[in-house]
């Protein structure tokens, strides 16, 4: 064994290059430029301790002599605030974007410790400004064994030095520059953010850029310029809102159902961070579909859920109205159901270590461990640049030996997702037996970069795998790298969910609360498609949805695929109408089509719906007519109360003047009995954001 | 006379702000750090430019420099680092793993005899993934597997572990070649 490991030595002593000479000596003298700039003085090396603070004094007045006033003055500010920056807690804060799980950074020297705050002299440090440079290397020279601490402790503060201290030490034009080119510069890092060829560089070049312009910051801190999180790789999967549609022209509207929740959970994390989400994250179906409404459940007989619909008057248009389409499932009696093969996938690269990741994920299994029955079985893989099996498949009922294993997981490594995958659906695979339900719960932070590079092709393999019964769920955790686009594309394709986990509590909502709804599907391929009678509507647009749009001719094609519905789940869609002849129709009437008005039916319109018993291949239809207004109620109120949330997050180019105020009083009078604050909790987000908006 | 003092000193002199002592520390190690970089990657272009990236970087990560471990210990943790993050912002994975593929043609002098050794090496460090070959890389440089583990933050039982998956999976690559 030792001879393969020194066969590989000698060929690798052999294979290796000596260094390039040239590449070397420019490689040493880079090293040292940034060393000598990162001292703040070039032709001198800093004193050692053992010259004392006699030696101190004496390099910063050989330097002040060296200066004009004004590029001294110019200098000693930008160094004052490179110190503050770089030294200072507070400094750490402002390079830092707010929150502490979202940054993607490599630890560079481990777990990420708790923070270490101390009371920092600020005014001490301001009042430097005018005693310049000699009091702030004094100050600089003090805080240093504290900094040092400090670097232990935040595991990305060596990267802000780095770039604080990367750039060419001539601090006087760059500091100037920082005043007139702003603007540019910011593009200059969105830019660089975005290619990101090299991560050094860029972080480099962006922490240049932000040290210079926070310079200014001291004077007047609170600018959100500075904590907007450039550094961060989340991709979100969404489309443009859906346009008008006139129904004289298209009046047929199809779509796929959405269980899922993961974009109001990226939504609150969002804003309880202190930022709007962007607009790309927001989708406003699975806004609405997070909470849990008391409709009518379908009669022990009948198809597995009951399409409810109800028709009002619009809350932020007296002239048009919602059509609010519901479709309860079925609770199938819990005693009843089959045993669960669950295979958890668990993302372990070096991205999740994180105490929003990893750490969460294991408590949040932990949670779900209880609700599992002894004849369920789990089995554990994990991935990263290799997979590999963690936990054979165990019987629930193996309490110690199944929390063993989730405790055993550590990240550290690249994430090769397609490997994982293999593995997951070829144990499911092993473990399914007649009449049993096979899951693969995925965990990821969404950062797949190892093994099937494009997403078009992981997405084929899921689709290609999800015929052999094998659901897919995908639970996201953690911001800064969170794919959200690749998780809606596996868990859509795998005919499963995203949920997304910020907290505990989501955990508890997601693998507690509503477990049997994730874990057990009572309809599948559920598709969704209105037809308006354009006799009565002369207008009408779908809120939300724009990622499952469906093609007309693919309702009825039982091979094209939709969202799956799970027990006791239940699905909300609107549509804002615009009835002929209110003054809220946007388009005018065409001078040379066929009147179609007064043509024979009163209803608005109709709605069909197609869906698959679980394992068949062939769908059924359920048809129901859209009628005239039937009156507010309470749960559609709710509901169209965050449709309009969603909105004012999203575009509010529908809403007038309709604004969060409206949409607080409205969700306030429709709260319902919301037995486990997920609505109260809405609220809160929704004055969140409005002060946010201000 | 600089020669005799220890790394550390070396390294904390440097820390403190001695511009001659990070100088003489960097010249000592530069080449065994490069022939790392080198074995992490896999290509000569990508080495020199992951030693560049170190290099620009490290006066400021000397700051995070503790007297209580090897300097080379510390440096193998910046360059692992290093590394795995050039690896996590390459646009597209596969680029970077191609290292030790076209590594071997942009190489100009091998000569005909050792040929069949070098396929043999870049086929199997090809196939390691990147946890096992960043360990493999470190033990082939000598260290310890509890040094490894220093360097790579991870338990010394995991070093161990992956080393001997590692073998496992190379004396697999021998086997198969021999049946051939």
């Amino acid at each position: 064994m030792t001879d393969d490991l020194d066969d590989l030595k000698s060929l690798m002593d052999a294979a290796t290059p000596r260094p390039d000479a040239a590449r070397r000596a420019e490689n040493l003298a880079l090293a040292q430029r940034n060393f000598d700039a990162l001292q703040g003085s070039r032709d001198e090396p800093r004193p050692t301790v053992v010259t004392g603070p006699k030696g101190l004094w004496t390099g910063v007045k050989t330097m002040m002599n060296a200066m004009t006033s004004k590029g001294g003055l110019t200098a000693t500010t930008a160094l004052v605030a490179c110190g503050f920056l770089v030294l200072t807690p507070q400094g750490q804060d402002l390079l830092r974007p707010p929150s502490p799980p979202q940054i993607t950074m490599t630890e560079f020297d481990g777990a990420l410790g708790g923070t270490v705050v101390e009371e920092a002299p600020i005014a001490e440090l301001r009042a430097t400004d005018d005693a310049p440079l000699a009091s702030a290397r004094e100050e600089t020279a003090l805080k240093t064994p504290e900094a040092d601490l400090a670097f232990e402790n935040f595991s990305d503060a060596p990267e802000v030095i780095a770039s604080g201290a990367a750039p060419e030490p001539s601090m006087l034009p760059r500091a100037e520059m920082a005043e007139q080119t702003s603007p540019v510069l910011d593009a200059e890092v969105a830019e660089s953010a975005a290619s990101s060829t090299s991560r050094m560089r860029v972080t480099q070049q962006i922490a240049q850029t932000e040290s210079l312009l926070a310079a200014p910051a001291l004077v007047a801190p609170g600018d959100d310029r500075f904590v907007a999180p450039v550094t961060d790789t989340e991709a979100f999967a969404n489309a443009d809102s859906n346009p008008l549609q006139i129904t004289a022209e298209t009046p047929v509207s199809t779509f796929s159902i959405d269980v899922d929740t993961a974009a109001y959970a990226v939504v609150r994390s969002s804003l309880m961070r202190g930022q709007l989400p962007p607009s790309e994250a927001v989708r406003i179906e699975e806004l609405i579909n997070y909470f849990p409404y008391d409709y009518a459940a379908p009669d022990a007989n009948e198809a597995p859920f009951r399409p409810t619909v109800s028709t009002f008057q619009t809350p932020w248009n007296a002239d048009t109205q919602l059509v609010h389409i519901a479709l309860q499932g079925q609770m199938p009696a819990i005693a009843d159901r089959p045993p669960l093969n669950l295979v958890f996938l668990v993302d372990t690269s070096g991205s999740m270590d994180d105490p929003a990741k990893l750490p969460l994920l294991k408590q949040s299994f932990r949670l779900m461990l209880d609700q599992l029955r002894p004849e369920d079985q789990v089995a554990i893989v994990e991935y990263a640049g290799s997979a590999g099996q963690v936990l054979a498949p165990t019987a629930a009922s193996e309490r110690t030996t199944i929390l063993r294993a989730i405790q055993s997981l550590g990240a550290g490594g690249s994430t090769n997702g397609q490997g994982g995958l293999e593995q997951a659906y070829s144990v499911a695979e092993g473990m399914a037996e007649n009449g049993e339900v096979s899951r693969i719960i995925l965990a990821t932070d969404g950062d797949f970069n190892v093994g099937l590079s494009d997403p078009n092709a992981l997405t084929d393999f899921i689709a290609d795998k999800r015929d052999t019964g094998t659901y897919l769920s995908v639970l996201g955790f953690g911001r800064g790298n969170l794919d959200d686009a690749t998780m809606q594309a596996l868990a859509q394709n795998g005919n499963g969910t995203a949920a997304y986990i910020d907290t505990l509590s989501e955990a508890q909502k997601v693998l507690v609360d509503q477990l049997s709804g994730a874990l057990f599907p009572i309809a599948g391929d559920v598709k969704v498609q209105v037809e308006f009678n354009p006799a009565q509507i002369a207008e009408y647009r779908l809120i939300g949805y724009e990622t499952r749009a469906l093609r007309r001719e693919d309702f009825n094609n039982d091979a094209v695929d939709a969202g799956e519905l799970g027990a006791g789940h239940s699905v909300t869609a609107i549509y804002e109408v615009t009835p002929v002849g209110s003054p809220a129709q946007l388009s005018d009437p065409l001078r040379y089509a066929p009147s179609t008005a007064a043509v024979g039916s009163d209803e608005l319109g109709f709605l069909k719906l197609r869906y698959k018993a679980p394992g068949e291949t062939v769908s059924q239809l359920i048809e129901v007519p859209i009628m005239q207004d039937s009156g507010l109620e309470s749960e559609a109120g709710f509901a169209a109360a965050i449709a309009g949330f969603g909105q004012l997050l999203r575009n509010p180019q529908y809403l007038g003047d309709w604004g969060y105020d409206d949409a607080i009083a409205l969700a306030t009078a429709n709260r319902g009995e919301d037995a486990f604050g997920y609505r109260t909790e809405a609220v809160q987000l929704m004055r969140l954001a409005q002060s946010l908006s201000q | 006379m600089r020669m005799m003092t220890s790394d550390e000193d070396l390294a904390e002199a440097a820390a403190a702000g001695d511009g001659a002592a990070f100088s003489s520390l960097l010249d000592r190690h530069y080449d065994r750090l490069f022939a790392f970089c080198f074995r992490l990657t896999g290509a000569r272009s990508d080495a020199e430019d992951l030693t560049q990236d170190i290099c620009a970087a490290l006066p400021a990560k000397l700051a995070s420099y503790q007297r209580r471990a090897k300097v080379t210990t510390w440096l193998y943790r910046v360059a692992v680092n290093a590394a795995h993050d050039r690896r996590r912002k390459r646009a597209t994975y596969t680029k970077a793993t191609e290292g030790w593929g076209d590594w071997e043609i942009n190489r100009t002098a091998a000569n005909q005899e050792t040929h069949a050794q070098l396929d043999w090496l870049t086929a199997a460090m090809n196939q390691l993934g990147d946890d096992l070959r960043d360990t493999l890389v470190l033990i082939l440089d000598d260290m310890t597997h509890a040094q490894a583990a220093e360097v790579l933050g991870v338990s010394e039982g995991t070093v161990s572990w992956r080393i001997s998956e590692a073998k496992k999976m190379l004396r697999a690559i021998k086997q198969k070649e021999d049946m051939t």
